[in-house]
């Protein structure tokens, strides 16, 4: 299985897939997150193998509940 | 870069963003290699980023972190302050540090409990005193210009919130550059074409040390929900969020929202300096935040 770390969830997918389907899979945005293997960014259409962790690193940030000119 | 129909490796890209940064810079006339910058650093990728591609291209910039006192249990501020200050040393820069409780006697959660803006979240009350402060900063210090780390994610939620209310007074003035008035610095924002995820690759490619841990307050934030709808807009049609940015900005130039001949377009109308701090305001007697210290005083007997 590969492992899909973003912040305290984990989700588990089967090998084989590409980064993009994986994230697909696991309703998460591909737009809203930064995915990495040992510390390097890997690319949408890389195939996960078996027994990888990747982590992905959260995108969106600078939350305010005023909407208005910043 | 699906938007970009680009793909480049990362020593490529480590100089493409500056180079499209500096592009933005030049295309929207923020600001020249003669001009002092004061760039507003809140120790997250953005900011940090924008204060090292700036340095990389040669500007003049110098930092300024507003320490605002949000610890909520994880020492929030603390952290991006270490982090900012991180940044300064490696690379020898000169970073500015303003602390609003040592300054203003309270830290912005107390601030808001005091001010009872916001129902119960501080982030109108932070919004205001770190317009105020980064104002204030930039103009005793005499810089030329405040640079913030808005990339095109931040705008274009802003932009649509405020087109859900049609707020056409912040229409106007939303853009790469708010020109100085009197008593005013002009602010810009050189990433404001770029986005979220490429300042975040930007950020995890050059090693910068960034608070990765979100304002606690931010959790549910309406900005974040926006962010959120419009990169379910993006996956389904790559380069949305930029079409949608440029779009407004095209159609404000051409008018749409008011004549661009218009006074309106620099600013509000009538503003006159705060008789306490100068800075302009278009309430007839004390600014906001001169309004919101006065009323701090007078509850809990701040200094």
């Amino acid at each position: 299985m590969v492992k899909l770390i973003l912040r305290a969830k984990e989700y588990e997918i089967k090998p084989g897939m590409t980064l993009l389907s994986a994230l697909e899979k696991s309703n998460i945005n591909p737009e809203s997150v930064i995915a990495t293997r040992d510390g390097e960014i890997i690319v949408d259409d890389e195939i996960l193998q078996d027994g990888q962790v990747i982590k992905l690193v959260q995108v969106i940030s600078g939350g305010s509940r005023s909407t208005q000119f910043q | 870069m699906r938007q970009h129909k680009l793909a480049l490796c990362k020593e490529h890209y480590l100089e493409w963003v500056p180079e499209q940064t500096e592009r933005f810079i030049k295309k929207y006339n923020m600001f020249t290699y003669d001009e002092k910058i004061l760039v507003a650093v809140s120790g997250g990728k953005d900011s940090l980023s924008l204060w090292d591609i700036l340095v990389r291209l040669g500007y003049q910039a110098d930092g300024l972190y507003i320490g605002l006192g949000i610890e909520e249990g994880i020492g929030y501020s603390s952290e991006s302050h270490r982090l900012a200050e991180k940044f300064a040393n490696e690379h020898a820069l000169k970073l500015h540090v303003l602390d609003v409780e040592k300054e203003y006697g309270q830290p912005i959660p107390v601030l808001a409990q005091i001010s009872h803006r916001g129902h119960g979240k501080p982030c109108a009350v932070c919004g205001l005193a770190k317009r105020h402060v980064m104002n204030r900063m930039a103009r005793d210090l005499g810089y030329d210009v405040l640079a913030t780390g808005h990339n095109l994610d931040d705008e274009a939620a802003v932009l649509f919130g405020n087109t859900l209310q049609w707020s056409g007074e912040y229409l106007l003035r939303q853009g790469p550059v708010l020109p100085g008035t009197p008593g005013l610095a002009r602010k810009v924002k050189p990433l404001c074409r770029i986005y979220e995820r490429e300042m975040t690759a930007y950020a995890i490619l050059r090693g910068i040390d960034y608070i990765y841990e979100e304002c606690p307050f931010a959790e549910g934030s309406t900005s974040i929900y926006y962010k959120e709808l419009l990169n379910q807009l993006e996956i389904d049609r790559p380069g949305a969020k930029l079409t949608f940015y440029l779009s407004f900005l095209e159609a404000r130039r051409n008018g749409l929202f008011a004549n661009p001949t218009r006074e309106t377009e620099t600013g509000p109308l009538h503003l006159h300096p705060c008789p306490n701090c100068g800075q302009p305001t278009s309430t007839s007697d004390l600014c906001s935040f001169c309004r919101l210290m006065e009323k701090a005083r007078s509850e809990s007997a701040v200094p």
